[in-house]
C-alpha cells in the first residue's frame, strides 16, 4: 500500500469514527423539523406526551452530550465511490471496521454485536459481516461519500417482506405497507419512518428499503409515479391511529419513503424497513487527498 | 386520565389498583433492570434471582455503561427496550416474584392483559427512543448482579422523578394496545376500500 492511502485509509477511519458517535448524538435538522410538525399536529392526550418527551430528550442530547437512544444499534455505512478515488473498497471497508470499533472503545458505546447462533459478543459493534456497507460506484469521479446509519433493533425487528404476485398490483403494495405498520404497533417507536423497497428482487428490495430509510426526512423519489405513492403512503399510515408510541393518535409516521428497481414480469415484491423516531445519520465527504467535509443535511 | 406518582417497590397493593389504561404516572425510589437473557436465565434455566422482586418495578433495559476502579458502574446512556419480546415471563415474574410492575416500550400484546388484572399487575409505556432524558431520571447504579450477562445483568438504579410514563395496561383488564390495534383493524378495511 502507497502512502497516499494509508493517510486516506486513516482519514475514512477518523470520518468513520466520528459519524458514528455523531449520528447517535446529533439527529438531523429536518429530523428535528419533522418531529416538530408532528408535535403540532398530535390531538391524543398520550401522543401528545410522548412528542412533547421526545424533543425534550432531543434537546437534553444537545445539552448533555449524550446519546440520543441507548440503542447504538447495528452500524450500516453507505459508500458513494469515485472510480478515481485512490483507496480500494477493500480498505474503505477495513477503515470503517476500525472507526466504528474505536468510536466504540473510545466513547464508550454500548457493544452489540453477538455470533448469531451462540449470541456471545463478537467485538465493539463489529463481528464477522459487521459493520455492514452499501456500496454504489459512481463513473468520472474521485471522491467518497460515507452516510453512517446506526440502526437499532426495535425499528429493525419490524422489517417485513411479501412476495406480492403482479396481479396484485399496486393495490397489493399499498395494503403489504399498511398492515406491515398496523401490525408493528408501538414496536418499532412511531413515528419513523416508514422505509418501502418494491421491485428488483427479494434480497434487493429489502436493501432498497434501508436505502430508503437513510434519505433526508421527506425528501421524494425522482421518479414521479413513484413520489406520488409515497405521497398516497404517507396520508394513509397516518390514518390508522397507531399514533406515537403506539399509544393512538394522529401521528403513527413522520414519512414515508420509497426506493424502486425494475423487475421480472412475474415479480412485484415489497420490502419495509422501519426506521424508528430517532432516525439517526450522518455523513461525510471525502476527497481523494484525504480532506474531510461534515455533513448535517445530506 | 388522572396523573399519579408512585414510589417503588410498593408496599400496598391499592397503589397499583388506583392506576388506569391512559393514566400518566412518574415514578420515585428504586427499580430493577432487566432483559431477555436475564429472564431466560431465571425461568428457562431455573437460576434464583439475587435480588428482592417483591412489589418491583422492573424496566426492560440493556445500559450502557462505564465500569469504574472500585469496580462499580457508572451510567453513560440507559434507555429501554421493545417489550413484547418478553411478555411470557409477566405471568410468572408475578406469580412467583411478586414483581408488580413492568416498565418498557411498544407495550405486550394481550396475553400480558389476564395475569397482570388476576396478579395486580401494570405495564407502563416509556418513550422508547428518550434515553437522554431517561439517564437523567437515574440517579445512581446501586447494585449489578449478574455481570457476565453484560450488558443483560439484573440491575438495581435509584431514580427521581421517573416518567412521564404513561400505564399502557392496567389490573383492571385495559390494554391502551388492545383498543388501537382494535381500532386500526376497523381503520384498515375502510382504508382498504378506498384503494
Amino acid at each position: 500500500m502507497s502512502a497516499v492511502a494509508t493517510d486516506l485509509q486513516h482519514a475514512v477511519e477518523d470520518a468513520a469514527a466520528h459519524l458514528y458517535v455523531w449520528a447517535l448524538k446529533d439527529i438531523p435538522q429536518d429530523l428535528r423539523d419533522a418531529l416538530a410538525e408532528a408535535q403540532k399536529r398530535e390531538t391524543s392526550v398520550p401522543g401528545q406526551r410522548v412528542l412533547s418527551t421526545i424533543m425534550k430528550n432531543v434537546a437534553i442530547a444537545d445539552e448533555e452530550q449524550n446519546l440520543v437512544c441507548q440503542d447504538t444499534g447495528i452500524a450500516v455505512y453507505t459508500c458513494r465511490v469515485g472510480e478515481d478515488f485512490p483507496l480500494h473498497p477493500a480498505r474503505i471497508y477495513e477503515a470503517l471496521k476500525h472507526g466504528t470499533e474505536r468510536a466504540t472503545v473510545e466513547h464508550p458505546l454500548r457493544s452489540n454485536a453477538v455470533h448469531t447462533i451462540t449470541r456471545e459478543n463478537t467485538g465493539p459493534n463489529t463481528g464477522y459481516r459487521l459493520p455492514i456497507v452499501h456500496w454504489e460506484f459512481i463513473a468520472d469521479w474521485d471522491g467518497l461519500d460515507v452516510k453512517c446509519v446506526p440502526k437499532g433493533s426495535g425499528s429493525e425487528n419490524m422489517s417485513f417482506l411479501k412476495m406480492c404476485i403482479p396481479a396484485d398490483g399496486v393495490k397489493g403494495i399499498k395494503q403489504f405497507v399498511l398492515e406491515s405498520i398496523v401490525g408493528a404497533g408501538g414496536k418499532p417507536c412511531p413515528p419513523g419512518i416508514v422505509g418501502v423497497g418494491i421491485g428488483g428482487s427479494a434480497d434487493y428490495a429489502m436493501y432498497l428499503a434501508k436505502e430508503a430509510i437513510a434519505r433526508p426526512v421527506g425528501t421524494r423519489n425522482p421518479d414521479p409515479i413513484v413520489a406520488q405513492l409515497e405521497d398516497e403512503l404517507f396520508g394513509l399510515l397516518n390514518e390508522t391511529g397507531i399514533g406515537p408510541m403506539g399509544l393512538g393518535g394522529d401521528v403513527t409516521v413522520l414519512q414515508c419513503h420509497i426506493e424502486h428497481a425494475d423487475t421480472h414480469m412475474t415479480l412485484n415484491p415489497v420490502a419495509v424497513n422501519y426506521q424508528c423516531w430517532a432516525a439517526r445519520r450522518a455523513s461525510a465527504h471525502i476527497s481523494a487527498d484525504g480532506d474531510i467535509d461534515y455533513d448535517r443535511e445530506a | 386520565m388522572a396523573t399519579h406518582e408512585v414510589t417503588f417497590p410498593i408496599t400496598d397493593e391499592r397503589e397499583i389498583l388506583k392506576l388506569r389504561a391512559g393514566d400518566e404516572v412518574t415514578v420515585q425510589g428504586h427499580i430493577i433492570g432487566i432483559r431477555d437473557r436475564t429472564q431466560i436465565r431465571i425461568f428457562d434455566q431455573g437460576v434464583e434471582p439475587p435480588m428482592d422482586l417483591r412489589g418491583a418495578f422492573l424496566l426492560h433495559t440493556a445500559p450502557g455503561v462505564r465500569k469504574l476502579e472500585d469496580g462499580r458502574y457508572e451510567k453513560v446512556c440507559i434507555g429501554t427496550t421493545t417489550s413484547a419480546r418478553m411478555v411470557r415471563f409477566t405471568e410468572p415474574l408475578g406469580a412467583q416474584y411478586g414483581v408488580r410492575a413492568i416498565c418498557g416500550k411498544g407495550g405486550f400484546p394481550d396475553e400480558a392483559i389476564e395475569p397482570m388484572r388476576t396478579l395486580g399487575m401494570v405495564y407502563f409505556a416509556i418513550v422508547g427512543g428518550a434515553a437522554a432524558l431517561e439517564t437523567t431520571q437515574i440517579e445512581e447504579i446501586e447494585e449489578v448482579a449478574w455481570e457476565e450477562l453484560m450488558p443483560e445483568c439484573l440491575w438495581r438504579f435509584r431514580v427521581k422523578d421517573f416518567g412521564p410514563l404513561t400505564v399502557g395496561i392496567d389490573a383492571h383488564g385495559n390494554s391502551l394496545y388492545h383498543d388501537v390495534q382494535s381500532a386500526a383493524q376497523e381503520k384498515l378495511k375502510e382504508l382498504y376500500a378506498r384503494l
